[in-house]
């Protein structure tokens, strides 16, 4: 445990090499995992796994997005259901006027977020630390608290959508395992967009403002621009996964956008590995697994989860992903 | 006469009660070294502070060749090339050493709103780090996370960061702390090169280091100016001697 507790913490010093293969192996299996699930749904399995599946993925994007903001920006947002849910009701509302193109839906849900975001943003981003958490709260409650009043959408009751939203035309979505293909290539863009992105320019400047701003001031980059620009960025793609969310369950609720929803989100990341892209999928993952296997066994079955999650912390700050780092890493070394 | 490039006129900071810089008017010329000593506490860090705009002036006014800076915040004083080094080594401790000046380079190079590319592939950005953590003498260091440099190659790293942003001017806010003697010695070599090319403004409390750089020297006590002049004048001044230099350089 303390070894391992040590390679987490000097990751960093330790040859890389074999580290990177892995860190680049892991979403590669995720991805292949993923998949080749409709596969064995389609070999007799449960279709239960794919509903399951698709939840994980729409919520790994969600704590994916997160995971930019949190791990590579250090701005903990406990105001991000809020977008998943501001995605969800640009999908919701427009289905229920009758405009049923999930092209537009993403518009719609894009342009609604981007805007939530740079407000708030602009607004909360002058505060630091504990405030920014408070204030991100604020902002999250205030979306959720609007839709509760909002009667000509279901306000507290919610939006049940008639049908899933359609591609040029065609009611293809309402196929699952179709819609589970969308799901994962938006998941993949997400992540492959991300990805690109930390390395970049403009990455290397959100890294560098996280980990010494008074550093990154002194040679001439400003805080805000660049926050801002990942936290619309960041709401943007939660939205995305709102509009998904809205598809799968064909179902819009304010319940989407609750702070305990914010929570659970920073959970999955933290769990999964902050600052790892993979770590917010990993994360969906073990939550919404744990979830639905241990509710089947009691009631309170958040003890269990409370148990697990507090086990895999205890391992390190790197999560489920420093786990299987430390694993295999160590495998690939010898 | 040259106007000076950067100067100060009757600048004030308190902290309460306390007066941290009292009415200070202070000028660097163009190719000039102008120490900046005083006992611990005088208010040496807080005036390279108000200079780079980390912290505000409480009144008075700086001025970048002959532009008014006063209320400029620190990022776009960086980038008008008021570079300053910290008496607290200040670094990216997760980055590898060349990505440390890289980014002091990419802030001077075009945008940095670009979301494709990888920026540890740009050449360009690379070779520019690459030069100026050879001028401190660090470039086999490059690949090395800064975080595990001895303290002597961080504050090596911290004026290769300098170099790399292309300052007009330098504030070098104690650049020998904690070094040792060989440390030291190679830095006063280095800062003697430097001064060929920007103006420096020093803060420094190694007496050898600022009586063999500075063709100025300004004692600050308490936060006011009490003496100015050639190294020479400054260490015959009596009142600086009584103040300050004591038994050192009597």
């Amino acid at each position: 445990m303390t070894q391992a507790t040590n390679t987490t913490s000097e990751k960093t010093e330790t040859p890389r090499r074999s580290l990177w293969r892995v860190e680049a192996a892991a979403p590669a299996c995720l991805a292949c995992l993923f998949a080749a699930l409709p596969l064995a749904t389609s070999l007799g399995a449960d279709p239960f796994y794919l509903v399951i599946a698709t939840r994980i993925m729409i919520f790994g994007l969600a704590a994916l997005s997160l995971d930019l903001i949190l791990g590579y920006g250090a701005m903990v947002s406990f105001g991000h259901a809020a977008f998943i849910g501001i995605g969800a009701y640009a999908a919701g509302i427009a289905a229920s006027h009758g405009v049923s193109d999930l092209l537009l839906h993403v518009l719609f849900a894009l342009a609604a977020a981007a805007a939530f975001a740079l407000v708030t943003g602009l607004i909360s981003l002058r505060t630091r630390g504990v405030y920014f958490i408070m204030i991100t709260l604020a902002f999250g409650q205030m979306a959720y608290f609007l839709m509760v009043s909002l009667s000509a959408y279901g306000g507290d009751d919610g939006l049940t959508l008639q049908a899933r939203s359609t591609l040029f035309g065609q009611a293809w979505l309402e196929n699952d395992v179709f819609f589970y293909y969308v799901v994962l290539a938006i998941l993949l863009l997400c992540f492959w967009f991300a990805n690109c992105t930390l390395q970049a320019r403009f990455g290397r400047v959100l890294r560098g403002t996280r980990d010494n701003a008074e550093r990154m001031q002194a040679i001439g980059f400003e805080p805000l621009p660049y926050q801002l620009t990942a936290y619309v960025v960041a709401g943007t793609i939660a939205a995305l996964a709102g509009v998904l969310l809205a598809n799968q369950a064909e179902f819009v609720s304010p319940a989407y956008m609750t702070w305990q929803r914010s929570g659970e989100l920073i959970m999955m990341v933290v769990v999964g590995g902050i600052g790892t892209l993979t770590g917010g999928i990993l994360g969906a993952a073990i939550f919404l697994l744990l979830e639905e296997f241990l509710s089947a066994f009691s009631h309170h079955w958040k003890l269990g989860l409370g148990i697990i999650l507090v086990l895999i912390v205890l391992h390190g700050k790197s999560g489920m992903h420093g786990i299987l780092v430390d694993l295999f890493g160590k495998r690939d070394k010898r | 006469m040259t106007p000076p490039i950067l100067r100060t006129e009757h600048l004030r900071k308190a902290f309460g009660a306390l007066k941290v810089t009292d009415d200070v008017s202070l000028d660097l010329l163009p190719g000039e070294l102008h120490a900046i000593i005083g006992p611990n506490g005088a208010g040496k860090t807080t005036l390279i502070h108000q200079l780079s705009g980390c912290q505000p002036a409480d009144g008075g006014h700086i001025l970048f060749d002959g532009q008014e800076i006063t209320s400029l915040p620190m990022a776009k004083r960086a980038r008008l090339g008021i570079t300053r080094t910290f008496q607290i080594t200040s670094l990216l401790k997760g980055f590898s050493v060349l990505e440390n000046a890289a980014l002091a380079v990419q802030a001077r190079s075009g945008s940095s709103f670009r979301f494709f590319g990888r920026a540890l592939d740009e050449h360009a950005l690379n070779e520019e780090a690459k030069a100026a953590l050879e001028t401190v003498g660090i470039d086999n260091r490059a690949d090395r996370l800064a975080g595990t440099l001895s303290h002597g190659e961080q504050r090596q790293l911290e004026l290769a960061i300098a170099l790399a942003a292309a300052p007009k001017v330098l504030l070098l806010d104690e650049p020998l702390a904690g070094t040792g003697h060989d440390e030291s010695a190679a830095l006063i070599s280095l800062i003697d090169s430097l001064k060929q090319r920007f103006p420096i403004l020093l803060i420094e409390h190694d007496m050898e280091a600022v009586f063999a750089l500075a063709d100025r020297v300004s004692v600050l006590v308490y936060g006011r100016i009490i003496a100015s002049g050639t190294p020479s004048e400054v260490r015959a001044d009596p009142e600086v001697r009584r103040a300050y230099l004591g038994d050192e350089a009597a």
